[in-house]
């Protein structure tokens, strides 16, 4: 065995080294455009629009923070996305799991046919117009609706569930429950819903990912500002460059007030993305056992 | 079936009589079970109403890119022009250059994409200081949470002017370039922005598929004096192949959907001719002009829905002899 040991060690041994370097490079690619974020957003406007910013924060300031908060659309933009998250992701849990557990019974008749429906819409959809028209034959057009009732259901995540029950609910426990006189409704309820804690996880998490990142049925369906969701708002701030900072105190000059307007930039990014980043490390493994439940089927 | 209209003799009747005796007790057998599971179709009705509403109604709508649809008439009371839009997309001056965008963009985004979270699992996988990992690991997943907005509002901060790239460039005395406004870069920022916001998450798949070898190959192999690059090549490459076939074949049936609001959020006036693909065009010619012509907007996006139905029917046939389970 003394031989094999010593084998190893020879090109293993640069393999290894030469892997622990990739990896490292490859970690400071991914690291270091997140570190220099929120080091540009502590820096003073001026630092960080003549580019004197490289690693850590130059002249130190909460300048862009203050500025942020100071801003009416922000907040008013958080408030509402954090309603479209949670009521839309309520429903989208509900209506996944009403479509899911009864799609999973083996010989329910029909059933076939109806998972064909949804399967179909997978693949073929009215597309973006005839669906704008059907949100506005509906009344939806700038109301809270239409940011959560067009999105009440992804039918992949239906697939994914309807997988899930199938692979964890044994038929047993169905056989003896009906025995006991339960009915499908209390079954669901009482045995199924408390059995699938990660899956019930996975699809909260996936939505409400959804709904906190959707920009674009807000910037079709809803013009009124005051119903804008957070990423909306985003968008005017960091892609169309409109906002309004003259109510940031005494920045008159025209150059100071652009300076700012960069920075501000970078603390908006901070803000936008620190509690995602926050609660991310703890929801991680839901995310992990998401894209393998996924990847069962599709 | 015709034979069971013959007039029979009445030595054969009682045969004869057994399938349509079978067929009726399969109906009433079927019809127990549906009384039996009726509750099974209740908790179906919210769903099957919303697929009914947001799914099936806009298809009916679908007919629009046939029609001259002006809101006044509605979809049925405008009047039918048969393919005229689709005759005017494919004949107007800037089809082929939004068709070429739109593959070339996939294309370079799966070439891009594809290859690097295999080549990442691959190196993770060989990484035994278990603290090492997992950091990667976390980082590397972090940005793929990131929203398109914020994303795309640090590739503008990063390649403006007076940002880090600029930056970086002028140390060695080149620029600044204006990247936003010069078509020929757009491509590559969309494509390797994406690929730094993906590439971690994409090898948890891949990682899931190493976890799933069985151990006694490698140490046998270790035991025949196999190095790490040969067992990579022999042991988890053939591993991991199954499931990269899959996917790919899979990517191949989205290639005309592209990740439609940053392509819309990334785009100016000055990089429209490398960045307008389908998906931007339906929403230029419609919600977004001043003159909108949903009829035409319509029948673009049947015509992209229509390729990108038998391209994905295909990709799964085709993956489905790859592996017995498929997308359906």
């Amino acid at each position: 065995m003394d031989h094999v040991s010593i084998r190893d060690g020879g090109s293993d041994r640069a393999f290894t080294i030469i892997n622990y370097i990739i990896l490292t490079v490859f970690l400071l690619i991914i690291l270091y455009p997140l570190i220099y974020i929120v080091s540009a957003s502590l820096s003073s406007a001026r630092a960080v629009t003549s580019g004197d910013v490289w690693l850590w924060p130059v002249e130190f300031t909460w300048d862009g923070y203050d500025a942020i908060f100071k801003n009416n659309m922000l907040l008013t933009g958080f408030k509402n996305s954090l309603f479209y998250t949670i009521v839309g992701t309520t429903l989208n849990v509900v209506l996944t799991l009403l479509a899911a557990y009864p799609l999973a019974r083996k010989n329910l008749v029909g059933g076939g046919f109806i998972m064909m429906l949804f399967v179909f819409t997978l693949l073929f959809s009215g597309g973006l117009i005839p669906t704008y028209l059907v949100v506005q034959d509906l009344g939806l057009l700038n109301t809270r609706w239409a940011l959560i009732l067009p999105t009440a259901l992804s039918v992949w995540n239906v697939i994914i569930t309807t997988t899930f029950f199938r692979a964890t609910i044994p038929d047993e426990l169905l056989d003896a429950a009906h025995l006991d006189g339960c009915n499908d409704f209390r079954f669901l309820k009482d045995v199924v819903i408390p059995l699938s804690g990660p899956i019930i996880a996975v699809n909260a998490l996936f939505y409400a990912i959804g709904h906190w990142n959707q920009y674009f049925f807000a910037l079709i369906y809803v013009t009124d500002q005051s119903l804008y969701p957070l990423q909306l708002v985003l968008r005017e701030i960091l892609i169309e460059n409109r906002i309004d900072i003259s109510m940031v105190g005494d920045v008159q000059d025209l150059v100071r007030r652009q300076n700012l307007r960069e920075l501000l930039k970078y603390s908006l990014i901070v803000v936008a993305t620190a509690p995602l980043l926050v609660v991310y490390p703890f929801v991680q493994k839901h995310f992990v056992r998401g894209v393998l439940i996924g990847s069962l089927k599709g | 079936m015709q034979a069971q209209e013959l007039p029979l003799s009445p030595a054969e009747a009682p045969a004869a009589n057994i399938p349509a005796y079978r067929r009726t007790s399969r109906w009433k057998h079927m019809r127990k079970s549906i009384r039996r599971d009726w509750q099974l179709y209740v908790l179906l009705m919210p769903p099957l109403i919303y697929l009914a509403i947001f799914k099936y109604w806009p298809m009916y709508g679908v007919q629009i890119a046939f029609r001259n649809f002006n809101p006044v008439d509605g979809i049925s009371g405008s009047p039918w022009v048969g393919l005229r839009h689709f005759e005017r997309f494919v004949t107007s001056y800037n089809f082929w250059t939004i068709m070429e965008n739109t593959l070339v963009l996939n294309i370079y985004q799966l070439a891009a994409g594809f290859p690097l979270p295999i080549v990442l699992a691959l190196a993770l996988n060989y990484v035994r200081r278990q603290s090492f990992k997992k950091t990667v690991q976390m980082v590397s997943y972090a940005p793929h949470f990131i929203s398109t907005v914020v994303m795309c509002g640090i590739i503008l901060q990063f390649v403006a002017p007076i940002g880090l790239i600029n930056n970086l460039l002028g140390m060695i005395g080149i620029g600044p370039i204006f990247f936003m406004n010069e078509p020929q870069y757009w491509k590559s920022i969309y494509v390797w922005s994406g690929v730094w916001q993906n590439v971690g998450f994409g090898c948890i798949i891949y990682l899931a598929a190493l976890a799933g070898i069985d151990p006694t190959l490698h140490e046998a192999a270790i035991v025949d004096g196999a190095n790490k690059l040969q067992r990579i090549r022999d042991i988890d490459l053939p591993g991991i192949i199954p499931v990269a076939i899959i996917l790919f074949i899979l990517n191949l049936g989205t290639l005309l959907d592209t990740g439609f609001e940053k392509v819309l959020l990334l785009q100016n006036a000055l990089n429209l001719r490398t960045s307008e693909t389908i998906d931007t065009y339906v929403y230029h010619v419609s919600l977004a002009s001043n003159f909108p012509q949903f009829s035409l907007a319509a029948a673009v996006g049947l015509f992209k829905a229509v390729i990108g139905l038998i391209l994905i029917v295909s990709a799964n046939q085709i993956a489905r002899r790859f592996r017995a389970t498929s997308l359906w």
